[in-house]
């Protein structure tokens, strides 16, 4: 990655930014557990918050949002897999749906 | 030995070999967390009752771990910054705390896993604990790692700034890779073990 000091220093602002919405986040998150919300809203509603988190983490600090195709082909590919790997519990516990 | 591509990009990946090396390990711990993560939802929807994680577990320590973890996170990616800008001096600060913070989070884990110890409270106890102790301790094991890598680049991996600077400055951005990675799982452990 190669970039010019001057759009580094600009990117420190924006590093700084990320830093102060994750913390903000992280009182969101905790807040929502004292909502004591039944499992399915809490469940959604922490991983969405937490998907929101990661984001940020994988966007700004390690870069994703310019990042070059393969990085983005070689995440696609993992992103199916860890979809099936997390769609086998409920696949198996299906008849709980109905 | 001339190792390849170790500062600029290769022409049909358009990366560094190393980055594109450390994404495909990235790649195989997605699938080694993801596994333990669809084990928990296969236990959790399996199991006749559940315990709510806020019931046993100590959520100030582990928030107060998450804030830490990602104060790590901000201070690696400054590292790598402070090494674009050809400041080394704030590096070497930079990449300390971020060392310093990853043993502050494994003190915190230390004293949490000590209280639960102390009351008798053990990984056979129940299948909530049992992946609570394999997930935290996997994490765990990897911030060790991490700290490790980080630390050897804080003290004697250090010398290559002052002979190849930018294979150097490359070395950093994998090994911040690898720590916002760490920082990441946390991102997502954090409510699933201790919140639900």
């Amino acid at each position: 990655m190669s970039r010019s000091p001057e759009e580094i220093k600009k990117h420190v602002r924006v590093y700084v930014n990320v830093f102060v919405a994750l913390m903000g986040l992280t009182v969101i998150t905790v807040a929502i557990s004292y909502l004591h919300l039944s499992v399915v809203p809490a469940v959604i509603l922490a991983l969405i918050v937490a998907t929101i988190k990661g984001s940020l983490v994988a966007s700004y600090f390690m870069h994703l949002i310019n990042e070059k195709k393969m990085i983005f082909a070689t995440l696609i590919l993992t992103g199916i897999f860890f979809a099936a790997l997390m769609s086998l519990p409920l696949i198996f516990h299906i008849d709980k749906f109905y | 030995m001339h190792i390849p591509y170790t500062i600029h990009a290769r022409p049909d990946t358009g990366l560094f070999n190393a980055k594109l090396g450390v994404w495909l390990f990235l790649a195989s711990e997605v699938m080694l967390f993801g596994a333990l993560f669809s084990s928990y939802v296969l236990l959790r929807i399996g199991a006749p009752s559940w315990p709510h994680g806020f019931e046993i577990l100590n959520i100030p320590l582990a928030t107060l771990n998450t804030v830490v973890l990602i104060t790590s996170s901000i201070t690696m990616v400054m590292a790598w910054a402070s090494l674009k800008i050809h400041d080394f001096a704030r590096y070497k600060r930079y990449i300390g705390a971020t060392v310093g913070l990853g043993f502050v989070f494994l003190i915190i884990k230390a004293f949490e896993y000590g209280a639960k110890f102390s009351a008798g409270i053990y990984p056979s106890e129940s299948t909530f604990l049992a992946i609570y102790f394999t997930l935290t301790g996997l994490h765990g094991l990897h911030v060790v790692g991490g700290m490790i890598v980080n630390g050897y680049f804080w003290g004697p991996g250090s010398r290559m700034w002052h002979t190849e600077p930018e294979r150097f400055t490359n070395r950093i951005e994998v090994a911040g890779l690898y720590w916002h990675f760490v920082d990441l799982v946390w991102i997502f452990l954090f409510p699933v073990l201790y919140l639900l």
